[in-house]
């Protein structure tokens, strides 16, 4: 049985001082309720992520203590897409009618920090300033660019596209345009990438309710098709993030092309069919990179599409329409739901000023982060 | 391990195991599984690609080539660095992968800061240098590359 998306709620990413992760979990989880017309006590089982909200399963205690089964799940930067799979996986079986999906997080400033031992490395890799996303990401990007010709300029563009788009969403972090010069004149964090150039983590959450698509008639909100999900994780040989050390040699695909060619695979849809795509844009090369890597360019190709506007809204394959996680900030645990939420709204033709022209039918969703996963999410009309 | 050079602080490593030193010519230590021949570092007690739990440290060349490389602009968040600097005295270090010849590349810090001074292909080798000093005056000593023909005082060119 198919699973369908029927209501979603966002509370909006930003600084909330004096509010709780969960408050505004509860918060996105009763609009995403509204959006779908049912009641809390209808949901059948849930599956919630944060990386800072120990217990996020205790949101009960605000929806109603119904003894509804809510598993907590974790996946890092990936976390949204593992609660949104596992709850269309549990109605897919068969075993639920109506399931959520909930995600939140209320990161304090500056660039994510603990001890290497949470991801089983060395104490030492830690004390010499070496356990970061953000130097990945540098390296990562800096080797794409000699190798695909990618220029500093095409990274402040794709920058310069999600402030813009976030600039028309209220419910975005990030709201004042920047231009490329400006982005250009930001100090560099991580060479080549500079401060206007990465996302922040923040605050936020999501919630997205699905069911049986052959109840979906039961609900209010018009529904929308999870074709395919997959996670993968990294395999022997890719150059992935918190790694002291890669195999030399040929390097093996990263997770983000297994999880894609499998999300394809599992929904019969090819990226040619993609019309609006969101990609985990940890920083500008992220979302470079993420187009080849997610099948909807080649290596290199970039360069020509974003000085064309392809990826912007009203391109060929808009990217990030409401902003990217540069836009928007990453709480971990929403960040994927964000995703959703912004695809569901272009799919049902709901995304008001920032709506992609010409009825979108197909959306993809993709995540990446620590320590080398990726999740991919297909929806279709 | 403790060094006391004659003209300088108390040295001593980061961390036990992860290179010989001292050494007029110090390597890192790394593994190699006994059942797929997978060369890791730093040495762990499986296989990253077989899972295999036996393995046998072996010592990587010191000398390779840069694969890739990025800048630390901005003081990693503290713990767990254990820099002696602060947000205001930090300096600026580089970071690469160095591929040493076709076994593994390994992620390090780069002894030259400077990316305009630095190319993806160029040639490196190993130096150990410190990174930090603690408040006795012992100098924290890790692995870095530099740029080969750039000298260091303890990692001398091969006699």
């Amino acid at each position: 049985m198919e699973a369908v998306i029927v209501g979603v709620g966002l509370h909006p990413f930003g600084r909330f001082p004096g509010k709780s992760a969960m408050d505004m979990a509860a918060d996105a989880v009763r609009a995403a309720l509204a959006d779908a017309g049912v009641g809390w006590p209808q949901v059948q089982a849930g599956f919630v992520g944060s990386l800072e909200v120990y217990n996020p399963d205790a949101i009960v205690g605000r929806l109603g203590l119904t003894g509804v089964p809510l598993r907590g799940v974790f996946n890092g930067c990936a976390t949204a897409g593992t609660a949104l799979a596992m709850a269309a996986r549990a109605i897919e079986t068969g075993e639920h009618d109506l399931t959520i999906a909930i995600g939140m997080d209320k990161h304090p400033r500056g660039a994510f920090a603990a001890d290497p031992s949470v991801a089983g490395l060395p104490s030492w890799y830690g004390q010499t300033g070496m356990y970061l996303t953000t130097h990945f990401f540098g390296m990562k990007i800096n080797r794409y660019m000699h190798d695909h010709g990618i220029t500093e300029q095409t990274l402040a563009r794709v920058a310069a596209k999600n402030f813009r788009n976030a600039s028309g969403n209220d419910k975005a972090w990030r709201r004042t345009p920047l231009s490329v010069a400006e982005i250009l004149a930001s100090p560099v964090l991580n060479y080549p990438l500079r401060q206007f150039m990465y996302c922040g983590p923040d605050e936020g959450a999501g919630a997205v309710v699905l069911c049986r698509a052959d109840q979906a008639n039961r609900y209010a909100g018009r529904p929308v098709r999870v074709r395919g999900c997959a996670l993968r994780s990294r395999r022997i040989g890719a150059f992935e993030v918190q790694s002291p050390s890669v195999p030399a040699g040929d390097q093996a695909p990263g997770p983000t092309v297994d999880a894609s060619r499998e999300a394809y695979e599992i929904a019969g849809i090819g990226p040619q069919d993609v019309a609006v795509a969101q990609l985990q844009d940890t920083d500008a090369g992220s979302e470079i990179i993420h187009l080849a890597e997610n099948g909807l360019c080649k290596d290199g190709e970039q360069e020509r599409m974003i000085a064309d506007g392809e990826t912007e809204i009203g391109g060929r394959l808009p990217v990030n329409t409401d902003g990217g996680l540069i836009g928007n900030g990453e709480p971990i645990g929403a960040s994927g739901l964000r995703q959703i939420h912004e695809l569901v709204l272009q799919l049902r033709g709901a995304a008001g000023a920032r709506q992609v022209p010409g009825e979108p039918a197909v959306g993809y969703a993709h995540l990446y982060g620590a320590p080398g996963v990726s999740a991919v999410t297909v929806l279709s009309t | 391990m403790t060094v006391r050079p004659m003209t300088g602080a108390r040295q001593i490593p980061v961390a036990d195991g992860l290179f010989t030193w001292p050494s007029g010519r110090p390597r890192l230590i790394g593994a190699r599984c006994a059942a797929c021949g997978l060369v890791g570092f730093p040495a762990g007690s499986a296989c990253e690609r077989c899972g295999g739990t036996e393995v046998t440290q072996h010592l990587l060349p010191d000398r390779g080539t840069l694969w890739t490389f990025t800048t630390q602009d901005f003081r990693p968040p503290s713990p767990p660095y254990d820099g002696a600097d602060t947000p205001a005295t930090f300096q600026p270090y580089a970071l690469g992968y160095v591929e040493l010849a076709g076994e593994v590349m390994v992620e390090a810090r780069l002894t030259e800061p400077d990316p305009a001074r630095l190319a993806i292909g160029q040639p490196m080798r190993l130096a150990i240098v410190p990174y930090t000093v603690l408040a006795d005056g012992t100098e924290v000593m890790t692995f870095a590359f530099a740029p080969a023909g750039e000298s260091t005082a303890s990692a001398p060119e091969e006699t």
